[in-house]
């Protein structure tokens, strides 16, 4: 096992050179380049623009750039917002809990959802059932998101108003958030109904978020299960007397899962990038509505740093899931 | 009475306007403490037939008989549950492929102590002593450091070892074992068989061998079946049916032994293949492949005939006088 850890964790390292060169490279790939983007409609004259080339150090050969760049990097300088001259990590750091709350709710659901729905579908395969869970679930991964969103807000906050429309939690409660986490929060303070708004606030972003994802399980676990079935060990697992319910939930899951993980583990990139829409619209304070933000004020180091640090949670994320992989599936944890 | 009796057991798949008959009418009866080969070749139906007493065949499948009691008790009216608490602890069954037959998530000591756990209870750690001796009966080397072994981490004779030991965790009176050397090693392959003849002299219980192999028929049961094409075509005692096979599809099956084509050039084999599902011929079924075969073969189907334990399925059955081929 410490093999196979050890492995995966050193062929992340190529991975995160190259994101930092990604990220590096953006501020070149700018129409013009960053001091032009700077200096906005009225342009600035020739002198100004040296002065702020040599400020930025744009001056310089590419590679010390690069080299400066990652430097700072691994000091923990991600640059600062030219909006609001916060350092990037700090801001980044102060939105990541709302986002990484609205992702685990949503991935939250779509387990839920998803993993009984697609083990039941394999098991009255081409049933009513089974056609039902497939339509619904190829329709919900069809839908595009902002449309999917606005969609739930039409029905249950306007027409129903069941639910808030924005926000993470009524404008009434103020308490401290020492996690970031509202529902953590609003349970620490122990306010009257602080929860219940918080989750009520939650609950239409995570299903217009965890939609796809749901979706994808589904699809996955039916398919996994469905090979899995045929296996010679749920035979033996039958012929031993054990109920259905074992055979299916103990012997069969357990390997469909093997394949469930590692999607589960990509959809956590779907979910990144459906946050920064499903953020906008619900004007729920993340990464994702920072993101956008910053690129409508071409505020670069924001998206610079923004773009580098999901992409490294999608690698993390992937990189634990490759190590579940490994405890999950025995044959794995041992060849390596 | 028998422990198994079977009468008639008609096993399909498809839909029921395009039926495939995979069985058609067999017999089978077997002892306590009785050993029954049931030979014949690839695709005649005697997977099925085992699947079919353990109850495993799912829709679309359909079984039927007139006939199917184990110790007395109807199979095909169990209740699932009555069914689940019969499998593993009166009937066990092994399959031909050992290796794939393990799950291969779970350890050796995880899938011996459930079968213990439905069928006998039990603490876990009485259980894992349990499943310890359980290898050590089925000959395990290092029985005590392959109970937290991955099926991965275990050859196939081993595997199929674990595959025994689960059978006979529960002391059932019948053990259903479907070729269970076909996959192993020829070197291991003897070993697996003494130790299941072993297993099955210290505890009395019945055992259904199937196999290709009429050789290993004739070292270890005491009466064999033998199918073809869904049917059975000729029972009978050993050494009796080896001496003197009254049915043609027997005496050409002995005839492509090795051991009985010592210094031939070639192995005497059997002209054609077994008919499919949907080609089945009329009249007898082996007619086509059959040196002996006579107008009446072609329109007229025998039936089985004999007293029980020893019936033939032919219109002509050998004497034992003919010329020798
Ligand atoms: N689930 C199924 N659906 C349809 N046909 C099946 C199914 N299982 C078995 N059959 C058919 O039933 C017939 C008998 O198969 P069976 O596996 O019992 O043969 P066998 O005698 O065990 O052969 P082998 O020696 O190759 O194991 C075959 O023609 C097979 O195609
Ligand atoms: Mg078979």
């Amino acid at each position: 096992m410490l093999a196979y850890v050890a492995k995966r964790v050193g062929m992340v390292i190529p991975t995160f050179i190259g994101i930092t060169l990604l990220a590096f490279s953006l501020i070149h790939m700018i129409p013009g380049n960053a001091v032009e983007a700077l200096s906005g409609e009225r342009g600035m004259s020739p002198e100004r623009y040296q002065q702020l080339s040599h400020q930025l150090g744009l001056d310089r050969p590419l590679r010390t750039q690069y080299f400066d760049y990652v430097g700072h990097l691994l000091h923990g300088d991600f640059g600062r917002s030219i909006n609001t001259h916060d350092g990037v990590l700090q801001e980044f750091l102060t939105l990541f809990p709302a986002t990484v709350e609205l992702a685990l709710c949503a991935l939250a659901l779509a387990l839920l959802l998803g993993l009984p729905a697609g083990m039941l579908a394999a098991v009255k395969r081409n049933s009513v059932l089974d056609y039902s869970v497939m339509g619904v679930s190829l329709t919900g991964y069809s839908m595009p998101i902002f449309w999917w969103a606005l969609l739930l807000i039409q029905l249950f906050s306007v027409t129903l108003g069941w639910t808030p429309v924005s926000g993470r939690i009524d404008i009434a409660f103020d308490f401290p958030a020492p996690t970031g986490f509202m529902l953590i929060d609003a349970w620490m303070s122990g306010e009257d109904g602080a929860v219940a708004s918080a989750l009520w606030h939650l609950i239409l972003p995570a299903i217009a978020l965890g939609t796809i994802p749901l979706a994808v399980i589904a699809r996955m676990t039916r398919s996994a299960m469905l090979e899995v079935l045929r296996e010679d060990y749920v035979r033996t697992a039958r012929a031993k007397g054990l109920s259905w319910f074992s055979v299916v939930c103990v012997h069969a899951l357990r390997n469909a899962l093997i394949p469930v993980i590692t999607v589960i583990g990509l959809q956590v990139g779907t979910l990144l990038t459906g946050a920064i829409l499903t953020e906008t619209i619900f004007s729920w304070p993340g990464i994702g509505k920072w993101l956008v933000e910053a690129i409508h004020r071409r505020d670069y180091p924001v998206v610079q740093g923004g773009i580098l640090m999901s992409a490294t949670i999608v690698i993390v994320v992937n990189l634990a899931v490759d190590l579940l992989y490994g405890v999950v599936n025995p044959r794995i944890r041992h060849n390596s | 009475m028998a422990l198994l009796d079977i009468k008639q057991l008609s096993i399909g798949f498809g839909r029921p306007g395009a039926p495939l008959i995979a069985v058609d009418g067999l017999d089978l009866s077997i002892e306590e403490g009785e050993v029954v080969g049931v030979v014949g070749e690839s695709g005649s139906g005697k997977s099925v037939t085992s699947l079919a007493i353990m109850g495993l065949i799912d829709a679309p499948g359909r079984v039927s008989a007139q006939r199917m009691e184990l110790a007395g008790r109807d199979l095909l009216a169990l209740s699932p549950r009555e069914r689940r608490a019969m499998l593993g602890r009166d009937v066990a069954m092994i399959f031909q492929d050992p290796m794939s037959s393990l799950n291969p998530c779970f350890t050796v000591a995880y899938q011996l102590m459930e079968t213990l756990r439905i069928h006998v209870g039990g603490n876990a750690r009485a259980r894992r002593l349990l499943a310890l001796d359980l290898l050590r009966q089925v000959d395990m080397p290092d029985p005590a450091r392959r109970l937290d072994a991955y099926p991965h981490q275990l050859s196939g004779g081993m595997c199929q070892r674990v595959m025994v030991a689960m059978a006979i965790a529960c002391n059932p009176r019948l053990l259903i074992a479907d070729e269970p050397t076909t996959a192993l090693d020829v070197t291991i392959q003897a070993q697996m068989l003494d130790l299941l003849l072993e297993l099955q002299r210290q505890r009395g219980m019945a055992l259904m061998l199937i196999t290709h192999d009429l050789g290993v028929v004739a070292q270890i049961a005491s009466r064999v079946v033998v199918m073809y094409a869904g049917q059975v075509v000729e029972t009978g005692a050993l050494p009796r049916i080896f001496k003197t096979p009254r049915h043609p599809y027997t005496q050409a099956l002995l005839a492509a032994l090795p051991e009985n084509n010592l210094g031939r050039k070639r192995l005497q084999t059997i002209p054609g293949v077994v008919p499919g599902q949907y080609d089945r011929p009329a009249g007898c079924l082996l007619h086509p492949r059959c040196a002996r075969a006579a107008p009446r073969c072609v329109s007229e189907r025998p039936a089985l005939e004999g007293r029980p334990g020893s019936q033939v399925r032919c219109h002509f059955p050998l004497t034992g006088e003919e010329p020798r081929a």
